[in-house]
């Protein structure tokens, strides 16, 4: 069941990104962003990281994606004035080598690295609260400053007169 | 019935029954909406549907609505883009109904020897659910008000995507309060929290324990599903109306349905979060324990109904509460939208962490 559910929500991940980048409406490439966001967000849930899929669809399912589609309604680029990027050979190839060295790196990491199963009790929201307000708490903090710098930098750029 | 088939039957169950009770509620709302509007605003609501010349105080209006929708002709502008025109509707409604899923309707309940909860799926997140559904109904507002291609719903696409993305922030912030004093996101032990007694005379519930909390999580909701004072996306008297102008048919019925969901669903999560769920005040396992130490005892059977009804009832007063607000209150400009969302609303919910962490520190001393 688990294996049926990975493959499919795996399948739906890759051809969603595939879309994203052949889709020649910037809009159609947003909403199948969020579909590929989900579906990511979905294999987290089968390796039990569910902070993590909820995360990840809150912030970039719910934010980020909302933002493209912001600028992508802002500039409102007619149809028939919309960038077309040819598909040359060097391109092609450059996706296939991509594509083998993203599987290849992939096999690797699953026979050396990643562990088999899932690990239990550790993507609950219990457990992740726990260890980044214990173990990684620097980090976390260090972190925080660092997104409050871009906020300020943000406004700072963006509003000459405050 | 064997394990699994008994499973799946409960699964299809519950989740068939909540989703009723939610698209009743929506049918039902949309005629009290307008007879609360008759009743505050002193002027006639809907009186004239009859069926063989039984009016039932315009109860039938609903239907005939559903049918008119059914029957009008699906329109599509010349300038739209399609298939995003299309699929608006459904990026509008889908996600509305989704949040139901982590809502405790009543206590877990034992049916032939096995504990069924009354809850879709008690997830780990539970709360974060919620927010990660409520995020998804900006992308309905978006696309309509951008796919319909003229002004106004454009206009009105672009305020609900700001509109929206502030007050996520604050609704968020709002409830890290009610996790601090529960100390879970988990919905039914939310729940499970509010059936104590604080002082040991009134019952534990959130709005008790978090009352900013409770009002700040309530205005960010207003704003989350853009009903008055915070409808901007379609503020008739600026953008005629807004983000669904070029919408017709049940394409428009549909997002008028998201619209209700966003306020059933709504008043479900204010009822668990803040006024004890499922929990009727004083009543425990076995009936009612009072504090003066009087009790009443009560079969179990009618102590669950006694619950699941006193969560319906809920669910019901907030519901009124948003038709209530919407005749009452006026729309607010957007920049005082804005204005109030980042610089009261946000600050405000800080604070309310601020000092619910401190108190829990100095209680726990």
């Amino acid at each position: 069941m688990e294996t049926v559910l990975f493959i499919l929500f795996g399948a739906i991940a890759v051809c969603g990104a595939i879309m994203v980048v052949t889709r020649k409406h910037p809009m159609a490439s947003a909403l199948y962003l969020i579909l590929t966001l989900f579906a990511v967000a979905a294999l987290f849930v089968l390796r039990q990281a569910h902070f993590l899929a909820a995360i990840q669809v809150i912030i970039y399912a719910g934010a980020v994606v909302v933002l493209f589609i912001f600028v992508i309604m802002l500039i409102n680029v007619p149809e028939d004035r919309l960038p077309v990027e040819r598909a040359t050979t060097m391109r092609v190839l450059g996706v296939l080598a991509a594509g083998f060295f993203i599987l290849e790196s992939a096999v690797l990491a699953r026979r050396f690295w990643m562990p088999i199963g899932p690990v239990a009790e550790v993507g609950t929201v219990e457990a992740v609260g726990r260890a980044l307000f214990t173990d990684y708490l620097l980090a976390f903090e260090i972190t925080s400053v660092l997104l409050l710098a871009a906020v300020i930098g943000a406004i700072a750029l963006a509003k000459r007169k405050i | 019935m064997t394990g699994p088939l008994f499973d799946i039957t409960v699964a299809v169950a519950r989740i068939a029954v909540f989703f009723a009770f939610c698209f009743g509620l929506v049918v039902v709302m949309t005629w009290v909406e307008r007879k609360g509007a008759a009743y505050i605003q002193d002027r006639r609501g809907p009186n004239r549907a009859d069926i063989f010349g039984i009016r039932a105080w315009g109860l039938f209006h609903p239907l005939a609505d559903a049918l008119k929708f059914l029957f009008k002709e699906d329109f599509i502008p010349d300038n739209a883009h399609r298939l995003f025109y299309q699929m608006a509707p459904m990026f509008s409604l889908a996600p509305a109904i989704l949040g139901i899923a982590v809502i405790p309707f009543g206590p877990d309940v034992t049916v032939m020897g096995r504990t069924v909860a009354l809850q879709i799926a008690d997830l780990n997140v539970g709360i974060l659910y919620l927010f990660a559904v409520s995020g998804m109904t900006v992308y309905g507002v978006v696309l309509g008000g951008w796919a319909s291609g003229s002004k106004y719903p454009l206009l009105g696409g672009l305020r609900s995507s700001a509109q929206m993305l502030s007050y996520e922030v604050s609704m968020g912030l709002s409830l890290i309060g009610i996790f601090m004093v529960f100390e879970s996101v988990r919905m039914s032990q939310i729940v499970a929290g509010q059936g104590g007694l604080l002082f040991g005379v009134v019952p534990k519930w959130g709005v008790l324990v978090q009352p900013l909390g409770f009002i700040l999580f309530l205005v960010a909701q207003y704003a989350e599903a853009n009903r008055t004072p915070f409808d901007m996306p379609e503020s008739e008297s600026e953008l005629v109306a807004g983000y669904h102008t070029e919408y017709a048919s049940f394409k428009f019925s549909m997002f008028m349905m998201a619209e209700y969901l966003h306020m059933v669903v709504g008043a479900a999560v204010v009822a668990t979060l803040f006024f004890g769920g499922w929990q009727f005040p004083y009543l425990g396992d076995a009936g009612f324990l009072f504090p003066g130490g009087f009790a009443v005892a009560m079969p179990p059977a009618l102590v669950l109904l006694l619950r699941i009804g006193a969560f319906v009832a809920k669910v019901l007063f907030f519901a009124w509460l948003y038709v209530w607000v919407r005749w009452t209150v006026p729309r607010f400009r957007y920049d005082q939208v804005m204005r109030l969302g980042w610089k009261v609303m946000l600050p405000l919910s800080l604070l309310n962490i601020f000092v619910t962490g401190l108190t829990l520190l100095l209680l726990k001393k």
